[in-house]
C-alpha cells in the first residue's frame, strides 16, 4: 500500500475505509482460476494419453522385445505355430505399399490443388474442393469392399495383363495376377491419400502470397509460369503434406488389409500377396494365443504408432512453416 | 509529475447504507501519476501525469500510434489482458490505486465502463445485449428491474423509440450507428461513474457520427467521459477539456476553448494547424 | 527483327504450355471426381437391392436365412454417443484451454501433440485401447470401443474449437471484459456461443469420421449376433458388421454388406453434406 500522498484524508479513505463491494462480483478472480485449472487438466490429459499410449504398449510388448530384441525388426519368419516372430515382411509391406501409393498420387494430388487454387475459376473450384473432400470421408471398410469387388477384378482383368506384356521382363510384375497383392494395395493407398494431400497442398497454395503471383504476372510470366514460382514459395509445405500422405498410407488398415492378400513373405512382384503391419494387427490379434504371440503384434503397434508419429511431426513442423507465415485462406 | 495534493472533500452521504461510503468527489475523479506503460521491452507511455474532473468531457487527441487508446486502455486495466505488458505509476480512481494490489478489475471495469472503435454488439438479441452487464455482476433483483434498467439504458442512449418493438431480434440486425449507440446503452445499464470511448464514432457515417455526438453532450451531466479521437473537429465539438499526445507523451492538457485557439507549447500548434502529422 | 520473331516462337510455345498444364490439371481434378462418383454409385448400385425394412430391423442370421443389421445400427449409434459423451466435451474443453490461455509452452506442446495425434492410425488406437482396458477388464467390451473412438474425435474437435474460437474478433471478449465480465463469464456467455456453428460442425465431422472407423473397434467393441445396450459387453456395429461380411465366402453376405454400406454412407454423407450446406447462423 504507496503512501505518497503522507497521510492525508484521501489515503486512509481510499485505502482504508472504503471498500468496494466484494458481494457484487461474487467470483472475482477465483472463478478465473478454477475455470482455467479445469481447462488445463483437459488439455493436459491429451498429454497424459500421449503418455500413457506408449507406457501401456511398451509394457505389454516386453515378453516380445525380451525374447527377440531389435531382431524383431529384421526378422524375416513369422510363424506364430513356432513361435518365430520377425517383422521384415510386414515392414517391407508397408514401405512398399506406401510408395506405390505415393507414386500414384503425388502428382495427382498436386495436379488437383493447382487446378483448384491457380487456375479453376472459384464458382468451379469450390464444387470441386468439395467433392473431392468427400474421397476422405468414405471409410476405410468401404474401401475394402470396393477394392475386393471393383478394384480386384479390374486389376486382375484390365489392368494387370497389359503391364505383364510390356513389363513382364522386369522382377516387379511377374506370376499370376490374382488382383488381391501389392499393386491393390498401392492403388487403393493412393486413392485414399489424395484427398488428404491436396487439401494440404490447397492451404498451402493458398497461404503463398498474392504479391508472388502479382510479381510474376507482372514480369510477362504465363498462367503455368506464374504457378511454378508459387510452388516454389510452399515447397517446403508441399513437402510437408506428402509426407503427411505417406503417415497416412503407413497406418491405413481395413482397405489394405481386405485386398494386400496377407500373406508375410518378401517378393519384388508387385502381383503378389503382401502383408503390411497394420494388416497383420488388424488379421491376427483376436486369434493371438499365447503371451509371446500377442506381444509380439503390440510391439507391431507400437512400431507403427512411433513411426507415423515421428512422420507425422516432421510433416507438421514443414506445412507450419509456410502456413504460419499468413493464415491459409480456404478455397 | 504534479505535486500539488487534490484539494478532495469526502461526503458520506447516503449513510444509511451501512458498510458502504460513496465518496463524492468534487476534483479530480481520475488522476494518473506517473504512469509508464510497455508493451514488452518497448515503452509505449512514458511519465503521464494528467488529472480528469468529474462530469465533463475530456478529449484525446494525437496522430495515430501516439498512445492515446494505449493510455485510455490503462484506465480500466483492458490492457491486463495483452500478454507481455507492464505498467507503473498510479491511476487514483475517487482517490484509489486502481493498479493497487488487491483491486477487483471486474468492479473497476463494472465502474469504467468502455465503448470500443469498431462496435460490438453481441450475437444475442438487442434486450440481452443490454441486459448482459446487469446479469453478470447481479445488479437486479427481478425481471420487472431489469426490463426497467434495460429501458432506461436505451433511452439514455437515445436509442429506444428506434428499438422498442424489436427488444428479442438479434443486435446484428442494427445499423451501423445503431449498434454503436446499443454498446453505449449496454455500457451505461451497469451505470458507471466513468464512460471511456475508444474513437466511437471513427466508423460511421457524418449523421449517425453527429447522433454520437449529441449524446456525449448530453451523456456528460451524469457520466464523467473520456474520449479519444483522430478527428479534432469532433474534439474542439463535444469535449471540455482536451490532452494531446505525441509519441507516447503527454504534451499538454488544456481547456478544448484554450486548446484549439492558444495553445502553451508549440507542438500542439503544430499539430492543430496541420503542420506535421 | 529475328530476335522478336525467336521472341514470338517462344511466346507461343510457352503459351501452349500454360494451356496444356491447365488442361492436365483439369484432368486431375476430374479424375478424382469420377473415382468418388464410380465408389458412390457403385454402392448405390449394389446396396439398394438388399435393401428392405427387415434388414433395417432384424439380427444376422446364418447363410440361407436373410437376416439384418438392425443390432449394429444400435450398436453403432450407442458406440457413437458412447464416444461423443467422453470426446466432444474433453475436446472442447481442450480447445478453449488452447484459445483462451494456450499461448505459451504448454500450449504449443499440447498444439503440437494434439495435430500429431490425429495422425495416429486408428488401429494403433485400438490397440491401446486393447492393453489397457480390455486385458484388465478380461473381455471385450462396448465401453473399450467408445474410448477407442472417443481418443479419435478429442484432437479432432480440440483443433476445431480452437480454430472457432479464435476467429472470434477481440472486441466482443473485450466488450464483456469491460461490463465487469470475469474472464471466464465473458468465455462461456459471449465468446463460446459466437463460435458455437463452427465449434458445433466440427463436432459433427468428428462424429462422421468416427462413424466409418472400423479397425479400432476390431477388438475392443469387438462384435455381435444380438441386440445388446450393455457397456460391459461386446457389441455390434455397422463397420466391423461390413468387414465380417465382406471378406466371407457367402455372395448373399456380400449383398448385405453392401446393403449395409449404403446405409452407412447414407448417414455420413448426410452429415457432410448438412455440415456443408447448413452452417447458417441463428444471429
Amino acid at each position: 500500500m504507496k503512501e505518497t500522498s503522507t497521510g492525508t484524508r484521501t489515503t486512509v479513505v481510499a485505502h482504508g475505509v472504503f471498500r468496494w463491494p466484494r458481494m457484487l462480483s461474487p467470483t472475482g478472480d477465483a472463478g478465473d482460476a478454477i475455470f482455467r485449472s479445469l481447462l488445463f487438466c483437459c488439455a493436459l490429459l491429451i498429454v497424459l494419453l500421449l503418455a500413457a499410449m506408449i507406457a501401456a504398449m511398451a509394457y505389454r510388448a516386453r515378453p516380445s522385445f525380451a525374447q527377440f530384441g531389435f531382431d524383431f525388426l529384421w526378422g524375416r519368419s513369422w510363424n506364430p505355430v513356432e513361435g518365430e516372430f520377425g517383422a521384415l515382411p510386414f515392414i517391407y509391406g508397408t514401405v512398399v505399399s506406401s510408395l506405390i501409393a505415393l507414386i500414384l498420387s503425388v502428382p495427382l494430388s498436386l495436379g488437383i490443388a493447382i487446378f483448384l487454387v491457380e487456375q479453376a475459376p472459384k464458382g468451379i473450384a469450390r464444387p470441386i474442393a468439395f467433392l473431392v473432400d468427400l474421397l476422405a470421408a468414405i471409410p476405410s471398410v468401404v474401401y475394402g469392399l470396393w477394392g475386393i469387388f471393383v478394384l480386384a477384378p479390374f486389376v486382375r482383368e484390365e489392368l494387370g495383363p497389359p503391364l505383364q506384356g510390356l513389363f513382364g521382363w522386369t522382377p516387379f510384375f511377374r506370376g499370376t495376377i490374382t488382383g488381391i497383392g501389392m499393386l491393390t494395395g498401392g492403388i487403393i493407398l493412393a486413392i485414399m491419400i489424395t484427398p488428404i494431400i491436396s487439401a494440404v497442398v490447397r492451404d498451402v497454395l493458398a497461404a503463398v502470397p498474392m504479391a508472388q503471383r502479382e510479381a510474376a504476372l507482372a514480369l510477362g510470366a504465363t498462367k503455368w509460369e506464374t504457378t511454378r514460382v508459387v510452388l516454389a514459395n510452399g515447397a517446403p509445405g508441399i513437402l510437408g503434406a506428402v509426407i503427411l500422405g505417406l503417415g497416412r498410407a503407413i497406418g491405413e488398415t481395413m482397405a489394405v488389409t481386405m485386398v494386400i492378400g496377407n500373406r508375410p513373405q518378401i517378393s519384388l512382384s508387385l502381383f503378389d500377396p503382401a502383408y503390411t503391419i497394420a494388416s497383420v494387427i488388424a488379421n491376427e490379434f483376436t486369434e493371438a494365443t499365447g503371451d509371446l504371440y500377442l506381444s509380439a503384434l503390440i510391439e507391431l503397434g507400437l512400431i507403427l504408432f512411433l513411426v507415423t508419429f515421428i512422420i507425422n511431426a516432421l510433416a507438421r513442423l514443414l506445412v507450419w512453416s509456410v502456413a504460419r507465415r499468413t493464415q491459409p485462406a480456404r478455397v | 509529475m504534479s505535486t500539488a495534493l487534490p484539494k478532495i472533500k469526502v461526503a458520506t452521504e447516503r449513510a444509511g447504507n451501512l458498510n458502504l461510503f460513496t465518496p463524492v468527489v468534487t476534483a479530480p475523479k481520475i488522476r494518473v501519476e506517473g504512469l509508464n506503460f510497455f508493451y514488452g521491452r518497448t515503452q509505449a507511455l512514458h511519465d503521464i501525469s494528467l488529472d480528469i474532473p468529474e462530469r465533463v468531457v475530456m478529449a484525446f487527441i494525437g496522430p495515430s500510434g501516439c498512445g492515446k487508446s494505449t493510455f485510455l486502455r490503462t484506465l480500466n486495466r483492458m490492457n491486463d489482458i495483452i500478454p507481455n505488458t507492464r505498467v507503473e505509476g498510479r491511476v487514483l480512481i475517487d482517490g484509489r490505486d486502481i493498479y493497487a494490489p488487491g483491486t477487483d478489475v471486474v468492479e473497476l471495469r463494472r465502474k469504467v465502463g468502455m465503448v470500443f472503435q469498431k462496435s460490438n454488439p453481441f450475437p444475442k438479441s438487442i434486450f440481452e445485449n443490454v441486459a448482459y452487464g446487469l446479469r453478470i455482476n447481479r445488479l437486479v433483483r427481478d425481471r420487472a428491474e431489469l426490463e426497467a434498467r434495460v429501458e432506461q439504458a436505451l433511452r439514455d442512449a437515445a436509442l429506444w423509440e428506434e428499438v422498442k418493438d424489436r427488444l428479442k431480434s438479434s443486435a446484428l440486425g442494427l445499423s451501423g450507428g445503431q449498434q454503436q449507440r446499443l454498446c453505449i446503452a449496454r455500457a451505461l445499464a451497469v451505470r458507471p461513474e466513468v464512460l471511456l470511448m475508444d474513437e466511437p464514432a471513427s466508423a460511421l457515417d457524418p449523421i449517425a457520427t453527429q447522433k454520437i455526438e449529441e449524446l456525449i453532450v448530453e451523456l456528460k451531466k451524469q457520466y464523467t467521459i473520456v474520449i479519444v479521437t483522430h478527428n479534432m473537429q469532433q474534439a474542439a465539438r463535444v469535449s471540455d477539456f482536451t490532452a494531446f499526445f505525441w509519441m507516447g507523451r503527454l504534451i499538454e492538457v488544456n481547456t478544448t476553448e484554450k486548446m484549439f485557439t492558444n495553445p502553451d507549447q508549440k507542438l500542439t500548434e503544430d499539430y492543430i494547424t496541420g503542420r506535421f502529422g | 527483327m529475328s530476335d522478336a520473331k525467336a521472341s514470338g516462337r517462344a511466346d507461343k510455345r510457352r503459351r501452349a504450355l500454360s494451356g496444356l498444364m491447365t488442361i492436365l490439371t483439369a484432368l486431375c481434378a476430374l479424375s478424382a471426381v469420377a473415382v468418388l462418383l464410380i465408389i458412390l454409385g457403385y454402392i448405390v448400385w449394389r446396396g439398394v437391392g438388399a435393401l428392405n425394412w427387415r434388414f433395417l430391423i432384424e439380427t444376422p442370421k446364418p447363410v440361407g436365412e436373410g437376416g439384418g443389421i438392425g443390432n449394429a445400427i444400435v450398436g453403432s449409434l450407442l458406440l457413437i454417443a458412447l464416444a461423443s459423451v467422453m470426446g466432444i466435451p474433453l475436446g472442447i474443453a481442450t480447445g478453449i484451454y488452447l484459445a483462451e490461455y494456450g499461448d505459451n509452452r504448454f500450449g504449443k506442446f499440447v498444439r503440437f501433440i494434439a495435430d500429431t495425434l490425429t495422425g495416429v492410425p486408428s488401429i494403433v488406437v485400438g490397440v491401446f485401447a486393447y492393453s489397457a482396458i480390455v486385458l484388465p477388464m478380461e473381455r471385450f467390451s462396448a465401453f473399450a470401443g467408445g474410448v477407442a473412438l472417443a481418443i479419435i474425435m478429442i484432437p479432432i474437435v480440440a483443433r476445431t474449437t480452437e480454430e472457432m474460437i479464435r476467429l472470434v474478433p477481440t472486441n466482443l471478449r473485450e466488450a464483456a471484459l469491460a461490463l465487469g465480465a470475469p474472464q471466464w463469464r465473458a468465455t462461456l456467455d459471449i465468446v463460446l456461443p459466437a463460435a458455437a456453428s463452427g465449434i458445433a460442425t466440427g463436432a459433427m465431422l468428428a462424429i462422421a469420421r468416427i462413424s466409418g472407423e472400423t479397425a479400432p473397434l476390431l477388438f475392443t467393441a469387438f462384435g455381435s449376433r444380438f441386440f445388446s445396450l450393455y457397456l460391459d459387453q461386446p457389441i455390434a456395429s455397422l463397420t466391423v458388421q461390413i468387414y465380417n461380411y465382406a471378406i466371407s465366402p457367402y455372395d448373399e453376405w456380400h449383398a448385405q454388406a453392401w446393403a449395409a454400406t449404403l446405409v452407412l454412407m447414407a448417414l455420413i454423407l448426410a452429415i457432410n453434406v448438412t455440415v456443408r450446406f447448413f452452417t447458417r447462423r441463428r444471429y
